[in-house]
């Protein structure tokens, strides 16, 4: 660290708390401490995960539901789990100071979006398109 | 005071560095002016981009599971080697063990050590419950002859799942090594980007294991 960096006072942020939050530089003093609403928002978070998650097992065991809608609503739970998951865990947000983080998401959503329904979509049409196993025999004799 | 009046004092290049005034207007943050980002945000956002690098290898394992499922090679599938209790127990373990995570970064925010160290120690017991709990049906699988090497359909839940445990280890030794160095160390800043970078790596392994859980584990016994 150069001497002129050495000499400006390192501006004290918050680590682990709010991920996205942004704190003007030269903020000297540290905010005033709201950790009652912080632990409430864990605990939504929490509480929400906890229902979601009771929700996905009881849908596994239960004939109240449609059974081949069972899977779609395993998968719709899932994603919203993880919703749940980013807003209040990782404190994901729609404030401009996240912007990156949450155009960089997008696009991980896309490439893994691609990687796995195309990965189902080649394969199914692969099978699909295979020449059954008799077939095969014939045309080796 | 007006912005322009602000703009014109110690800053007169608009470049956006040591101009504290100007960069406390809160119109400012997060629209490319005020200067550059603090570097809290700067770590944060390189650790995130990482981690969706890991999503998106996850994601190739999840598609490789998905397409090899039906790969049985006459052995055991879901339905005779899951056991959805155990899934529910671990589910369990990482979601508190996240929760208590979340703690200790309130109590990093607050510089209390105590708690620090206290959330720290529960998050890492509840990893290491949820690794045993899965070490456990690891163990149980090979025993009954359904190791990886048996069907591709084994082989790709043990990459799968297994990959993901690996990372709950490394998780493990980072979460020692972060106790350590709060301890060591306090509260520096330096520590403290290091554990905002560890808070989000261990969030984000609770998102994997909710897509583990739902699409492996209890698709798994839903379907025929």
């Amino acid at each position: 660290m150069s001497i002129e960096n050495s000499l400006r006072p390192e501006p004290d942020f918050e680590a682990g708390s709010y991920v996205g939050e942004d704190r003007p530089l030269g903020a000297q003093q540290r905010p005033p401490s709201n950790l009652a609403a912080e632990v409430r928002g864990y605990l939504l978070g929490l509480a929400l995960s906890i229902v979601l998650t009771a929700a996905t097992f009881w849908a596994a065991g239960t004939h109240l539901i449609y059974g081949p809608g069972i899977v779609m609503a395993v998968v719709v739970l899932a994603i919203a789990q993880m919703g749940i998951h980013l807003v209040f865990f990782l404190h994901l947000t729609t404030a401009p100071d996240n912007t990156n983080n949450v155009l960089a998401l997008a696009f991980g959503i896309l490439i893994a979006g691609l990687v796995v329904f195309g990965s189902l979509w080649v394969m199914a049409h692969l099978n699909h398109n295979m020449i059954p196993p008799q077939e095969l025999m014939q045309l080796q004799r | 005071m007006s912005t322009e009046a602000l703009r014109a004092g110690p800053d007169p290049s608009h470049i956006g560095h040591h101009n504290e005034a100007l960069e406390a207007l809160p119109e400012f943050t997060g629209h490319g002016a005020g200067g550059p980002a603090p570097k809290r945000i700067v770590v944060g956002y390189g650790f995130w981009i990482f981690i969706l690098s890991d999503v998106i290898m996850f994601s190739a394992f999840f598609a490789t599971y998905a397409v090899l499922v039906d790969a049985r090679a006459g052995g055991p599938g879901p339905h005779q080697l899951f056991d959805l209790r155990n899934t529910a127990a671990e589910t369990a373990c990482l979601l508190a063990s996240s929760f208590s995570c979340g703690m200790a970064s309130l109590a990093v925010g607050q510089r209390s050590e105590k708690w620090t160290q206290i959330a720290l120690l529960v998050t890492g017991l509840l990893g290491a419950a949820f690794l045993t709990l899965e070490v456990r049906e690891f163990a149980g699988f090979v025993a009954r002859g359904a190791g990886p090497t048996h069907s591709a359909f084994l082989s790709a839940f043990f990459t799968l799942v297994g990959c993901h445990g690996v990372h709950v280890s490394a998780g493990l030794l980072w979460l020692g090594t972060m106790m350590a160095q709060f301890w060591a160390k306090g509260f520096r800043q330096n520590i403290r980007h290091r554990f905002l970078c560890f808070s989000l790596f261990w969030h984000a392994l609770d998102i994997i294991w909710v897509g583990i859980f739902s699409l492996v584990y209890v698709m798994g016994t839903v379907l025929p």
